[in-house]
């Protein structure tokens, strides 16, 4: 038989599961506290719930309750056209909308042999990739702010407001653009649109090394996250992480150069990974998967997605900006999965039709749902100030987790 | 019909003579508590002891009553809105009224030097108390608009007209009229006193802190190490606040300020005997008055274990006030405002209040012992001739060379520094800031100590290592000094528009 010691209050069924075997009949056990980061707290992004189990600073395990943000999108997407749904895929990864809009869209077009004209493919790689600068924009400000450092945050949303003029220029909404849809863009680009995305981008690019002069090799910052929830590769990819989370750890894997969805084979850029430290300007104390490295890969990837965006400005052809196909569109009975690198990861979506304009299913695969799985993997041991280092350099979007 | 539009629902609601009326009989109280106060004042200074006190209190109560009266009075001439009309009479009653008692706080301080000690310590304590929330009001502005400028931003802008000056001014309204929420479940005298705990030690020192040598409540002859007990004493408060909020979050906060600022002390402690050790005594005054030849003169600058504990001072106030990097204990991402989390209204303006008190009083402490207290870079030698003379020659005196003007100046200069680096670093960990404590700065403090003995042992005052030590760490200060300076003239000649928009404005047709 196992003895508790101490019932009462403070222990409860997080107990009875976790450490059945701990417990030993006279031993003296401290207090552990169970503590609630609640779904309303200034760290946690977005409306996510974490029972914390703590022995003092101390954590010792982590739990996370989820759905507070759940909208039933993929039983919307069961009564409603792809049409009308486009605007509910904008409201998945809120931050990183027009990726969300593009991956459905490429999936319906796939499911029902739509052909996309190739301006409009540019033009949709030229916005995914500009909210994907924008989406890291927000996590690196983020982040910095969970750190106790304010100020980065609104250098981010400086930033930012420039990309967000450019979006509304380009279909008038600054968060939810729901520009991007089947057969191409809803609207053309606006006249001088290419010249001040060059002006934005001369303008932007040697300000990533100014935030990462402020923030990331700051010793303070770099004591904060380097070393701190470590995941090596093999965690990674069995806990089905993807995106940055999974490139901190050394895997070199994006969508974008390993499976080219649109058009993405004809760009030249490089899949930024995590790294271990010594070299190159990178901190001595960084370790491949820590948290540091996570954050380090998203800083790296905006500079690659300059590159990306500068080649598409002088690539982009003149022509058509959508193929809208005539009447009313049926969606052959068949499922097509199709995944798109999105700000956090692989974003997929599975659309099942069966020869009606509706869809019969349509599942989505939210990249921060799996990449905050490996949340109580790795936050056991670590001190209470580590959990939102870790959890923002994971960087979830609740909109994502819960759909 | 009927049409109820936006002008009727601002116009006053009083009737069309309630105005006039009001207007009269408010300028006649003014007027009537304005002749009261010049004849109380009058007779006050005819008294002597508990009468000369009593007058006193009578002539500042008069004079708040004038300036409210007649404050109101115009206010109901000139405006319409009722609204306005609040805010204004609270504004001038905060306003004068602290001014009023700054001004006949201090204003006897010139022109009587004897006078009893009791009205003395009254008008110390009244001008310690004007002083911290003339202060406090001013630095949270102050400290809003840094930040605001460091993130690319203006800060308080609108209200009170010029940037927003009266912004303290309309928190602190807003603080003192909101719901006094009790948590659930909350120790509820523990909760009261908390925040009252956590005040007035930073308040009390100000009875011990010089601004000058004969602008000192009490010279106290042990004043540096009740200054420091008292910084201490404020974490009692803390810790009862974070107890008696019944919220885990704020325990963490409270136990993680409990940790810092006592561990910190020690560090503080240690360097804060290099001066004692050059002085030879811990009257803060004696201290300030070593420090009257100029800047190099100043303490920071004899030598470089002096240079050493100055920065060592700088860093552990740093903790000690709770203030980034070591802002842990009201880390707001993680504990959401840790031990003043469960706080609202005016017990949450009073712990900042306290906070801003002990800023203040780490730097203007900072100044004193090491950079000068309050003389000017300028040598005092050079104005002796005005230092005994006439009302005017002895003002130009403390605004040029040594006066209480000088000293305040050093303190909001350290606060700067201080506000400067809360919006400049992220946050250091527990295990961490306490790392940096035992590993880092208890040494390197205890060495400068320990250097320092043998310094005042070996090395005699007029001799040329001295000289060479002092002419070197001078010239570092004058450096750093000039570096933070090119950074301020920077940051105001390289100021930005606000964001402009790409894409919009020059669209064709807008």
């Amino acid at each position: 038989m196992i003895h508790r010691m101490a019932e009462g209050p403070l222990t409860n069924s997080l107990d009875s599961v976790a450490d059945v075997d701990r417990v030993v009949p006279g031993e003296l056990r401290t207090e552990e506290m169970l503590i609630n980061m609640g779904p309303q707290h200034p760290s946690t992004h977005g409306v996510l719930r974490l029972m914390l189990r703590t022995d003092g600073e101390l954590v010792l395990e982590v739990t996370p309750h989820i759905g507070y943000l759940h909208r039933c999108a993929e039983k919307i997407g069961e009564n409603v056209t792809p049409y009308q749904f486009i605007p509910i895929t904008d409201r998945l990864d809120y931050l990183a909308a027009m990726i969300n809009n593009q991956g459905f869209s490429l999936a319906v077009e796939k499911l029902a042999g739509v052909a996309v004209p190739e301006r409009a493919s540019f033009i949709r790689i030229i916005m995914a990739e500009l909210n994907r600068i924008a989406s890291h924009l927000v996590s690196f400000g983020s982040y910095a702010l969970d750190m106790g450092a304010f100020t980065p945050f609104l250098y981010g949303f400086r930033e930012r407001e420039y990309i967000l003029d450019l979006f509304e220029s380009a279909c008038g909404a600054r968060l939810t653009y729901s520009y991007i849809s089947i057969g191409g863009v809803t609207q053309d680009l606006p006249e001088g649109f290419i010249e001040k995305l060059t002006q934005f981008l001369d303008y932007f690019e040697p300000k990533i090394d100014e935030y990462n002069d402020l923030l990331s090799y700051n010793q303070i910052f770099v004591k904060r996250t380097t070393n701190v929830g470590v995941i090596s590769a093999h965690d990674a990819i069995a806990y089905g992480l993807t995106g940055p989370s999974l490139r901190g750890s050394g895997v070199k894997w994006d969508l974008r150069k390993c499976v080219p969805y649109d058009i993405y084979d004809r760009f030249e850029f490089d899949i930024p990974i995590g790294v271990a430290g010594g070299s190159d300007g990178i901190p001595r104390e960084a370790v491949v998967g820590d948290s540091w490295n996570r954050y380090f890969v998203r800083m790296q990837e905006m500079k690659q997605s300059v590159r990306i965006l500068r080649q598409c400005a002088q690539q982009i052809p003149a022509g058509e900006f959508r193929n809208k196909p005539k009447g009313v569109l049926k969606l052959p009975a068949k499922e097509v999965y199709l995944e798109v690198e999105g700000g956090r990861g692989q974003l997929g979506f599975l659309v099942i039709g069966d020869g009606k304009p509706i869809p019969r299913r349509v599942k989505i695969r939210g990249p921060s749902f799996c990449n905050l799985s490996i949340a109580n993997h790795v936050c056991r041991q670590i001190l209470l100030a580590d959990i939102p280092a870790i959890l923002g350099s994971i960087d979830v979007v609740m909109g994502e987790v819960d759909r | 019909m009927n049409t109820f539009t936006t002008e009727d629902a601002l116009r006053s609601r009083w009737s069309p003579d309630a105005k006039p009326r009001a207007v009269r009989w408010l300028a006649g109280l003014g007027v009537i508590a304005a002749v009261l106060t010049v004849v109380l004042w009058f007779l006050a200074s005819r008294l002597t002891g508990v009468g000369y006190v009593v007058g006193i209190i009578a002539t500042v109560a008069t004079l708040l009553g004038a300036v409210t009266f007649l404050g109101a009075a115009a206010v109901i001439q000139f405006s319409t809105l009722v609204g306005r009309l609040l805010f204004r009479l609270a504004f001038l009653i905060f306003l004068g009224g602290i001014g009023a008692t700054i001004v006949i706080a201090w204003i006897p301080a010139l022109l009587w030097p004897q006078k009893p000690l009791v009205v003395r310590d009254v008008l110390a304590v009244i001008g310690a108390v004007g002083f911290v929330s003339i202060f406090a009001s001013f630095a949270i502005w102050w400290e809003r608009k840094v930040a605001g400028r460091i993130q690319s931003r203006l800060g308080p802008m609108r209200v009170g007209g010029w940037h927003g000056w009266a912004q303290s001014m309309a928190d602190g309204l807003k603080l003192f009229q909101k719901e006094d929420l009790m948590p659930g479940g909350g120790d509820v005298s523990l909760f009261r006193m908390a925040a009252y705990v956590a005040f007035v030690p930073a308040l009390g020192l100000f009875i011990a802190l010089p601004f000058s040598v004969a602008w000192v409540g009490r010279d106290l002859d042990v004043g540096l190490i009740f200054i420091v007990a008292m910084f201490g004493l404020g974490v009692i408060g803390v810790l009862l606040g974070g107890w008696a909020s019944n919220n885990k979050w704020s325990m963490y906060g409270a136990m993680r300020e409990a940790c810092q600022v006592i561990s910190y002390e020690i560090p503080l402690g240690f360097s804060l005997l290099v001066p004692i050790m050059i002085a030879g005594t811990l009257r803060l005054t004696t201290i300030g008055e070593l420090q009257s030849g100029g800047f190099w003169t100043w303490l920071a600058f004899r030598n470089p274990c002096t240079l050493i504990a100055a920065i060592t001072f700088l860093i552990a106030t740093l903790a000690s006030c709770k203030r980034a990097p070591f802002d842990l204990p009201e880390a707001e991402s993680e504990l959401v405002a840790g031990y003043m989390t469960e706080y609202s209204g005016f017990r949450w303006a009073l712990f900042m209040f306290a906070e801003y008190a002990e800023m203040f009083a780490a730097g203007a402490l900072a100044a004193i012992l090491f950079f000068g207290a309050w003389h000017s870079p300028l040598p005092a030698s050079w104005g002796a001739a005005w230092a005994s003379g006439p009302l005017w020659q002895r003002a130009l005196h403390g605004v040029v060379f040594s006066g209480p003007l000088w000293l305040i100046f050093k303190g909001i200069f350290f606060v700067y520094v201080q506000i400067w680096l809360r919006w400049t670093l992220p946050r250091i960990r527990l295990d961490q800031v306490m790392h940096a404590c035992v590993q880092y700065m208890l040494p390197v403090t205890m060495v400068a100590l320990l250097a320092q003995t043998f310094w005042e042992l070996l090395v005699r005052d007029g001799s040329t290592l001295a000289f060479v030590a002092n002419v070197l760490c001078t010239a570092v200060g004058v450096v750093a000094f000039i570096g933070i300076i090119r950074f301020v003239v920077y940051g105001l000649r390289h100021r930005r528009q606000l964001v402009g928009t790409l894409a919009i404005e020059h669209l064709p047709g807008s």
